[in-house]
């Protein structure tokens, strides 16, 4: 018995979810009293791997394959799943980004194990095994029982608490079977986003909306989320207009997001829109319209002109920054 | 070419979402069915395919799982342009539920694409395509906004975190779709709301299956504690609540 971490890598390199999901598949293997297995495919530098043992890690398994340099999603679930049978997984866990997402699903089917996705907190029980997960794009809760021998958990960014464990994990290199021709995608262009913070993994997100007015007054919005080293987004009204990229859209056509803070700025909150930023921690909303739904989902209201609050925010902050 | 889009029947996005049965079930009464929005676009996008006549695409079916009360939104999807249905006839009891029984009917099937939104809008697993690819042993793409076909391959972008890749890969696989593959779904016509009354909507039994996830009950979130309302002339409260209360600062 095992619980089995798929922890995938930036560039060699591991971000904060991934420490989230070792701390997660640690407490797992705590309440199933077995060991916490944290899979690496892919070029990895063993001080890197060594960092996910401080997150609770017992042993980690890594895989580097020719075949495996671009994430295909068939080739990428036989070898998962050729780890999860040799080890014994009884919960294979992987993060509800966009990777976790592609594989998860086939993984279920392949190892006949049942799905628990988009978590947000640890399992209420292990016997039966239940897990709690947001439905009606956050409108509710739902808790669901997996019945299988493995169960396959994604875990929602941001939304569990990475915690520092000092376990000395051992490392082991495991070469897996892999079929001629089982890759039937060819990677031919890859387009990064330099330089920005990444919506997904920003701590802090400032937004627009309709209030904005038009593409040529974001610089106040850009300047604030600079200040807080935070990522800018938008409603879906704001990217069908094009003022700004579809890829900021923030809303339940567009990204789902859980930030700590997010700084909505003359944004109405239309059910839609909440549905994409309602697991954010706390939210700032900047409205003209008292009545505006976005204050029932905020926490900190303040009824004004954007345009006239931004600067001073931005102000307010530049001197608070200064004193600390 | 047949290109299949794979259709999900959902609440409103403006449903009160309310439980009965001692919160073990959700309450059906009141509430308007729509497409998926998701799956809503991959129709989108498989009409202008077809539309398209530098493509190879002359068929577009919708396939859904889901007891007759369904039909109203198969009708829709017939109505923007698919040119047959396939209804098979279970009540869905999760994702892994759905994509088997779409397997055991698309098997039967020959087909280039298969369109499955990214996830649904009632138990937002983002599931089906990617178990659907897997039971069909076909290869999938995920997390896709564009796709355009040349002569000899079909050219996806997916999103990655960060970025964007373009895949070229070929006919039949899984695309699982999200915004940018279209923008604005269509909107049924009246001519197309009349034809759609004669195309054909096949009724399919269900295939045996094991199920291996329950909803053992639901719960509504806790109402939260009223927003503070800060004077835009006094924002300094606003940073010190959230330094000292939020601690986000």
């Amino acid at each position: 018995m095992a619980v089995i971490v798929f922890a995938e890598n930036w560039n060699g390199k591991f971000k904060k979810l991934s420490f989230e999901l070792v701390s997660y598949g640690s407490k797992v293997a705590g309440m199933l009293n077995t060991s916490n297995v944290v899979l690496s495919i892919g070029d990895v530098e063993n001080e890197e791997l060594n960092k996910l043992g401080d997150y609770g890690a017992d042993k980690i398994i890594k895989i580097q394959h020719e075949k495996l340099k671009n994430l295909d999603n068939k080739a990428y679930t036989s070898v998962i799943a050729q780890v999860a049978e040799k080890e014994g997984a009884s919960v294979l866990l992987l993060s509800h980004n966009n990777t976790g997402k592609a594989l998860a699903p086939r993984l279920s089917v392949k190892l006949k194990a049942g799905l628990g996705s988009a978590l947000i907190q640890l399992p209420a029980s292990v016997e039966p095994f239940t897990v709690c997960k947001k439905v009606f794009s956050g409108k509710a809760f739902a808790y669901i029982t997996i019945k299988s021998d493995i169960k396959i958990l994604t875990l929602m960014q941001n939304s569990f608490e990475s915690v520092l464990s000092q376990n000395n994990a051992t490392i082991e290199s495991f070469s897996p079977e892999l079929d001629e021709g089982i890759s039937k995608t060819e990677v031919t262009d890859v387009q990064k986003q330099t330089g920005k913070i990444i919506l997904t993994d920003a701590e802090i997100i400032v937004s627009g909306g309709r209030g904005m007015r038009s593409t040529d007054n974001w610089g106040p919005l850009e300047e604030l989320a600079e200040l807080l080293g935070a990522a800018t987004a938008c409603s879906r009204p704001v990217s069908d207009e094009e003022w700004r990229p579809h890829s900021e859209h923030v809303g339940q056509t567009g990204k789902i997001i859980a930030p700590n803070l997010y700084i909505a700025c003359g944004i109405s909150g239309a059910i839609q829109h909440l549905a994409g930023v309602s697991s954010s921690k706390y939210i700032v909303a900047i409205n003209e319209d008292n009545e505006a739904p976005i204050f029932e989902a905020a926490d900190y209201g303040i009824v004004g002109d954007v345009h006239k609050v931004l600067p001073e925010l931005i102000k307010i902050i530049k001197e608070f920054k200064s004193e600390n | 070419m047949k290109v299949i889009v794979c259709l999900g029947n959902v609440p409103d996005t403006t449903t009160k979402i309310k439980f009965v049965d001692d919160n073990k079930a959700f309450d059906t009464i009141g509430v308007q069915w729509i497409i998926n929005p998701w799956d809503e676009l991959a129709l989108t996008r498989a009409m202008e395919l077809k539309e398209d006549s530098r493509n190879t695409v002359d068929t577009v079916t919708v396939i859904t799982v889901g007891l007759k009360e369904v039909e109203p939104t198969i009708r829709k999807a017939l109505a923007i342009g698919a040119d047959d249905a396939i209804r098979i006839d279970a009540d869905p009891k999760d994702a892994y539920c759905v994509a088997f029984q779409l397997a055991e009917v698309l098997k039967k099937e020959d087909f280039g694409i298969v369109f499955s939104g990214i996830e649904s809008s009632d138990y937002n697993s983002a599931a089906v395509g990617g178990m659907l690819a897997e039971f069909l042993d076909l290869p999938s793409v995920s997390a896709v906004s564009s796709l355009q076909m040349d002569e000899s391959a079909v050219n996806l972008t997916r999103d990655i975190d960060g970025g964007r890749e373009v895949i070229s890969i070929q006919t039949p696989f899984v695309a699982i779709v999200q915004k940018g593959i279209a923008i604005e779904p269509r909107i049924p016509a009246m001519r197309g709301i009349m034809m759609a009354r004669k195309k054909p909507l096949n009724v399919v039994e269900p295939a045996e299956q094991e199920v291996l996830t329950g909803f053992s009950s639901f719960e509504l979130p806790k109402s939260k504690p009223p927003c503070k309302m800060i004077n835009p002339e006094n924002l300094k409260e606003l940073v010190d609540l959230l330094q000292n209360e939020a601690n986000v600062l």
